[in-house]
C-alpha cells in the first residue's frame, strides 16, 4: 500500500503542486485503499473511480500549465451522501432515493470542484442524517476502523470512517445535532461544525433547516481548517447564509497560541453519565490547557439539561415538513403505482416502503408536535428553550473566549447495542446539541484513548458565532502538545485493517 | 346534482347575507418568488423550472425582493398597515401540484393587515359607497397545474392519469382576504363585483400584475353565509372557488344566497365546504367538505429570514403610489365635465390612460375622448389589437385638432390622416401633404357642385324652400361626394341656403 494514504492533506497538496507526485497517483492510491479495506469498513456508498481520476488529471494539467492552484488542489475527499452531486447518486442513506441522480451540485460541491479537490465518492450515513451510529443507513452500517464491531458515530459515520481508515485525508460531513463532531470523537479524527450560516446549505438535503450545517472532517486541525476555508462563504442561494468575511481559520490553526485566553468548562456537560475514561482524558486536557497559559474557569449553562428534549421536538417538526417532498411523484422511487390506486395511496405506499423506522418515528413525532392544539405545548415551548440556551451561551461568552466539554459521553459502542433503544441513542448527542440550537461553531479534537477500552475520546471546543477561528487556534495548540506526547498522530495507534 | 334555490328577492327578504372575498393575484415579476425561473405565461409544460421550484432535495428558496416590494405597495394601496417584522410560514399538505408538499406562505404574520377599500355601486337611492374591510394581504407561492386526463369530470377522481405542469409553481402570489362584509343587504352581489373590479383597477394602476382573470392571474373565491337578521350570529359559510370573471362574482353570490336560503328555509343546514363554480351553467357544485379544524401544521419557514421592511422604505413606497383609481376617476369626471355614463364608456373602452395622456399634452378632453373611444377603438377592434398598440401619440391628436379648428381639415379628412399614421406614412403634416388632404375653401367649385346636385334632384329645392331644412342633408352629401370629402360641410350648407334664399 502506497504511503501517500497516510500523508496529511496539506502535505499532499504540496506534493501535487510542486509536481513531485501527480494528483492521479494520489487519487489512485486512495482508490486502491478503498478497494482494499472498504469491504470491512463500508464507509462508501458509491465510489466514483472515473470521476475522481478525471478531476485529478485536470489538476495535473493545471500543474503542467503552471496555473495557480487552490490550497487543496489534487487532494482526495469523501462526500457525505446528503450533498447533491450532479451526475452522481445521492441517496441520503435511504431506499426512497436509491437510484436518484441529482441534476445539480450543492454549493459546497461546486466550491470543492472549483478548488480541484478530488471527490472519491459518497459516504455512508444514517438515513436522512437521523442517528448517531450510521446503523440507520438503508444500505448497511459503517464499521469503526478502531474496532470493526463498533459504530463509527453518526450520522456522518461514513465520513469519519473514511478519514480514520486512510481511505481519504478529507471528508465533508453535516451536523444537525452532532453528526460531524460525535463521529470525529469516536474515530479519533477532527471534525468541525461551522457557525450556522457560515457554509451554504444549498444542495444539502435538509434534515432540520434551522440546525443543519455542513463542515470539514480531517485527521488534523490544519487540514480541517484548509477544508473549512474552501467550503465556507456567503451564498445568495441560501437565504440563511451569512454575508460576512469568513474567519481566517487557517491562520488561526497555524497560530496555535492560547496564552492568556479564558476557557470555560460547561458544568452541565460532563460528570455523571459520562464514561470514566472520557472524564479522565477530559481532565487531562484541562490541565494541558492551563499549562499552555490559558485560564480555565467553570461556567454554568442552566438550560442545557432541557436541550435534548427541545431538540427532539424542533428537529422532528422541521424534518416532518422537509421530508414531505419524498412522495415518489417527481423523483426517487415510486411504489404501488399499478394504475389502480389514487395518488394519495401511491404517495403513502412509497413513503411507507421507502423510509426506515427511525425516519418514520421522527416524521410521526414532528407531525404530532406541529398539530393544531399541540403546537404551543411542543414546538412553541421548544423554541423558548432554544432562546434560553442562546442566552446561556451569551452569558458564558461574556466571561470566556471558548467553552469546552467532552464531545460524546462514551467511546464507540458496539453495533446493535443501542439500536432498539432510541433514547439511549439520542443521549450520545447530549453535549453537541446545544451548539446547534444556538447556531455556534464547534470542534471535536482527539485527546487520547479511554484507558478502559483503548478507544478514542474527543474534546469539544465551542466558540461564539463567526468566531470559528478560535476553535482552530485552541485545537491546534492542544494538538501540538498531544502529538509530541504521543510521538505521532493518534490514528497511528489504531489497529491495521486486514485488507492492508 | 342541481340543488334547490329560492328566488333571490325572496331569499333577501328572509335572510341577511354576509360576504367574504379571497383574491389571489399573480404578481407580474420577471422571476418567481424564490428562484430565478421566468414567469412568462404559456410556455411549454415544465420548461420554466429549476431545482428550487421543482422542490428537488437540497434546493433552498431565495427571496425575490420585487415580490416583497409589490406586496407592500398593494398593502399600502389597500390602506393596510405594513408589518414591521413578519415571516413566511410553511403550510403543510400533500398534493401533487405542490413540489415540496408544503406551500411557502404567510400565516399569523402577514406583511399587510387591517385595511379597507371603498367601492361605489348604484342603489335605489342613487350611488352609494360601501367600505369593504380588509383583514390581510400576504405573500405566498403559486402551485403547479394539474390536468387530469380521461374520466368524465376532468377532476382527479376517475381520471385515467394526471399530468402536472410546474411552470406556475413558485410564481409570486398575493392573497388579499376581506373581513366578513356585512350591511350590504340585497346589494351583496353588486358589492362583491364592485370590490373585485376596484381591486383589479388598483392592481393594474400599481403595475404589479396584469390582472387577467381569464388567464388566472387574478382569481377569486367567494365566501358566503346567511343569517336571519343582521343581529344574529354568523351562519355556516360556503367557499366557492375559482370564480374567474367579474360577472361570475356577481352571479356566484346571487346563486349562493339563493341556494343557502332554500336549504335554511327547508330546515336543512348549510354544509361548510368548498364548492366549484361553473361559468357555463351559472351554478356551483359541492367540492370537498372543509372544517375549521383542517390542520396545515403551519410553522415559521426556517429557510428564509424574517422580513423587516424599514419604515423609510415603506414611506418611500407610499409616497410613490399612483393615485387611487376611484379618486382619480372622480377627479376626471369633474375636470372633464362628464356624466358617470360617459366615464363608464371611457373606462370600459380601456382608453382612460390614453385620453389622460392626450389631455396632458394639450388636446381638448372632449376631442381626445371622441378619438379614442370612437374611431381609434373601431380601428383597434377591426385589427384585433389593444388600443395601446396603435402608433397614435398625443402629438398626433394635438396636430389633428389644430388643423380641424383652423378649418383646414374636417372630420372625414382627419380620419384619413389618422389612418395614414396607423399605416406608418409619417406625421400628420406629412400625411396631409402627401395625400393632398385639404378642405376646399374656394366657393366657386362648391357652388358648381351645388348646382349639379340640385339639377340631379329637381324636387329637393322646393322641399327645402317649403321649410323642410333636413332635406338639405342629401344635397350636402352629394357635394361632399363630388369633392371627395374635401369640402367644408358647414360652408356647403351655408351656400345652399343662401342660394335658395332660406334662413336657418
Ligand atoms: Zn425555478
Amino acid at each position: 500500500m502506497s504511503d501517500l494514504i497516510r500523508k496529511d492533506a496539506s502535505e499532499l497538496a504540496g506534493l501535487v503542486s510542486s509536481g513531485e507526485v501527480s494528483a492521479v497517483e494520489v487519487a489512485q492510491a486512495h482508490l486502491d485503499r478503498i478497494a482494499a479495506v472498504d469491504g470491512e469498513v463500508h464507509a462508501f456508498l458509491h465510489v466514483d473511480t472515473e470521476g475522481a481520476l478525471v478531476s485529478a488529471a485536470a489538476v495535473d494539467a493545471k500543474v503542467k500549465a503552471g496555473d495557480k492552484l487552490s490550497v487543496l488542489a489534487g487532494v482526495p475527499l469523501g462526500l457525505k451522501d446528503i450533498l447533491a452531486t450532479n451526475g452522481l447518486p445521492t441517496t441520503c442513506g435511504s431506499r426512497i432515493l436509491d437510484g436518484w441522480i441529482p441534476p445539480y451540485d450543492a454549493t459546497v460541491v461546486t466550491k470543492l470542484r472549483e478548488a480541484g479537490v478530488v471527490i472519491l465518492g459518497k459516504t455512508n450515513m444514517d438515513e436522512f442524517a437521523m442517528g448517531s451510529s450510521t446503523e440507520h443507513s438503508a444500505f448497511g452500517p459503517t464499521h469503526n476502523p478502531w474496532d470493526l464491531e463498533r459504530i463509527p458515530g453518526g450520522s456522518g459515520g461514513g465520513s469519519s470512517a473514511c478519514v480514520s481508515s486512510f481511505e481519504a485525508p478529507l471528508a465533508i460531513g453535516t451536523d444537525t445535532g452532532g453528526s460531524i463532531r460525535q463521529p470525529a470523537a469516536v474515530t479519533g479524527s477532527v471534525g468541525v461544525k461551522p457557525t450556522y450560516g457560515g457554509v451554504s446549505r444549498y444542495g444539502i438535503v435538509a434534515l432540520a433547516s434551522s440546525l443543519d450545517q455542513a463542515g470539514p472532517c480531517a485527521r488534523n486541525v490544519l487540514d480541517t481548517a484548509l477544508l473549512h476555508s474552501v467550503i465556507a462563504g456567503h451564498d445568495p442561494m441560501d437565504a440563511t447564509s451569512i454575508n460576512a468575511p469568513v474567519p481566517d481559520v487557517v491562520a488561526a490553526a497555524k497560530r496555535a497560541d492560547i496564552k492568556g485566553m479564558k476557557v470555560g468548562i460547561v458544568k452541565e456537560l460532563g460528570g455523571e453519565g459520562y464514561q470514566a475514561g472520557v472524564r479522565s482524558r477530559f481532565e487531562e486536557s484541562v490541565a494541558l490547557i492551563e499549562s499552555l497559559g490559558a485560564e480555565v474557569v467553570e461556567v454554568s449553562c442552566p438550560s442545557f439539561p432541557a436541550a435534548l428534549a427541545a431538540y427532539y421536538l424542533i428537529l422532528p417538526s422541521e424534518a416532518s415538513s422537509n421530508l414531505a417532498k419524498f412522495d415518489g411523484i417527481r423523483f426517487g422511487n415510486r411504489v404501488g403505482d399499478d394504475g389502480s390506486k389514487s395518488v394519495e395511496q401511491v404517495m403513502s405506499e412509497t413513503r411507507a416502503a421507502g423510509f426506515g423506522s427511525e425516519v418514520i418515528r421522527r416524521i410521526i413525532l414532528g407531525t404530532y408536535a406541529l398539530s393544531a392544539g399541540y403546537y404551543d405545548a411542543y414546538y412553541g415551548q421548544a423554541q423558548k428553550v432554544r432562546t434560553l440556551i442562546k442566552q446561556d451561551f451569551d452569558a458564558a461568552f461574556a466571561k470566556v473566549d471558548v467553552l469546552i466539554s467532552p464531545t460524546a459521553p462514551t467511546t464507540a459502542f458496539k453495533i446493535g447495542e443501542k439500536l432498539d433503544d432510541p433514547l439511549a441513542m439520542y443521549l450520545n448527542d447530549v453535549a453537541t446539541i446545544p451548539v446547534n440550537m444556538a447556531g455556534l461553531p464547534g470542534m471535536s479534537l482527539p485527546i487520547g484513548l479511554a484507558p478502559e477500552d483503548n478507544l478514542p475520546v474527543g474534546l469539544q471546543i465551542i466558540a461564539p458565532a463567526m468566531a470559528d477561528d478560535r476553535l482552530y487556534n485552541v485545537g491546534a495548540a492542544i494538538e501540538r502538545e498531544l502529538l509530541a506526547k504521543w510521538g505521532g498522530p493518534i490514528l497511528g495507534m489504531a489497529p491495521e485493517l486486514a485488507g492492508a | 346534482m342541481v340543488e334547490a334555490t329560492m328566488n333571490y328577492d325572496e331569499a333577501i327578504s328572509k335572510f341577511d347575507p354576509v360576504l367574504g372575498l379571497e383574491v389571489h393575484v399573480e404578481l407580474g415579476t420577471n422571476t418567481k418568488m424564490f428562484c430565478g425561473c421566468s414567469t412568462v405565461f404559456g410556455a411549454p409544460p415544465n420548461t420554466q423550472v429549476c431545482p428550487v421550484c421543482l422542490g428537488l432535495p437540497g434546493a433552498l428558496p431565495a427571496l425575490n425582493k420585487i415580490g416583497v416590494e409589490s406586496a407592500i405597495r398593494i398593502g399600502l394601496a389597500l390602506n393596510c398597515e405594513i408589518a414591521e417584522w413578519c415571516r413566511f410560514a410553511r403550510k403543510n399538505y400533500f398534493y401533487p401540484d405542490m413540489p415540496k408538499n408544503f406551500q411557502t406562505s404567510q400565516y399569523d404574520e402577514p406583511i399587510a393587515f387591517e385595511g379597507y377599500l371603498d367601492v361605489e355601486i348604484d342603489t335605489d337611492e342613487g350611488r352609494k359607497t360601501f367600505r369593504v374591510p380588509i383583514e390581510r394581504a400576504h405573500m405566498e407561492e403559486d402551485t403547479g397545474k394539474n390536468s387530469h386526463v380521461g374520466g368524465a369530470t376532468g377532476r382527479i377522481h376517475g381520471a385515467d392519469y394526471s399530468l402536472v405542469d410546474y411552470n406556475r409553481a413558485g410564481i409570486p402570489l398575493i392573497e388579499i382576504v376581506t373581513k366578513p362584509i356585512t350591511g350590504t343587504g340585497k346589494y351583496a352581489p353588486e358589492v362583491a363585483k364592485a370590490y373585485v373590479a376596484a381591486l383589479r383597477d388598483i392592481l393594474r394602476g400599481l403595475g404589479v400584475s396584469d390582472v387577467k382573470m381569464e388567464q388566472g392571474s387574478l382569481r377569486c373565491d367567494v365566501n358566503l353565509s346567511l343569517r336571519e337578521t343582521p343581529e344574529s350570529k354568523l351562519g355556516t359559510r360556503s367557499e366557492t372557488k375559482n370564480v374567474n370573471s367579474l360577472r361570475s362574482v356577481e352571479r356566484a353570490v346571487r346563486y349562493e344566497v339563493s341556494r343557502h336560503a332554500a336549504r335554511l328555509a327547508a330546515g336543512d343546514t348549510v354544509v361548510q365546504e368548498t364548492r366549484h363554480w361553473h361559468e357555463d351553467t351559472g351554478i356551483s357544485t359541492s367540492g370537498r367538505a372543509k372544517s375549521d379544524a383542517e390542520d396545515y401544521r403551519y410553522f415559521p419557514e426556517p429557510d428564509l429570514l424574517p422580513i423587516a421592511p424599514s419604515r423609510e422604505w415603506v414611506e418611500e413606497l407610499r409616497a410613490a403610489l399612483p393615485e387611487n383609481p376611484a379618486v382619480r376617476r372622480a377627479r376626471l369626471v369633474a375636470d372633464w365635465g362628464l356624466s358617470e355614463i360617459d366615464m363608464n364608456t371611457v373606462v370600459n373602452s380601456g382608453a382612460l390612460d390614453l385620453i389622460v395622456e392626450a389631455v396632458d399634452a394639450g388636446v381638448d378632453p372632449a376631442a381626445a375622448r371622441k378619438w379614442w373611444t370612437g374611431e381609434l377603438s373601431r380601428i383597434a377592434n377591426d385589427r384585433g389589437i389593444e388600443l395601446e398598440e396603435l402608433p397614435v401619440t398625443p402629438a398626433h391628436l394635438k396636430r389633428l385638432e389644430e388643423l380641424i379648428s383652423a378649418g383646414s381639415l374636417n372630420d372625414k379628412l382627419a380620419r384619413q390622416a389618422l389612418e395614414g399614421v396607423i399605416v406608418g406614412e409619417g406625421d400628420i403634416d406629412e400625411i396631409v401633404k402627401a395625400r393632398g388632404l385639404a378642405v376646399v375653401s374656394d366657393d366657386g367649385p362648391l357652388l358648381a357642385a351645388i348646382d349639379e346636385a340640385l339639377a340631379a334632384d329637381p324636387a329637393v329645392a322646393e322641399t327645402i324652400k317649403s321649410g323642410k331644412l333636413a332635406a338639405a342633408g342629401s344635397v350636402v352629401g352629394a357635394v361632399m361626394k363630388a369633392t371627395r370629402g374635401q369640402a367644408d360641410a358647414a360652408r356647403v350648407r351655408e351656400l345652399l341656403f343662401e342660394k335658395l334664399g332660406v334662413s336657418e
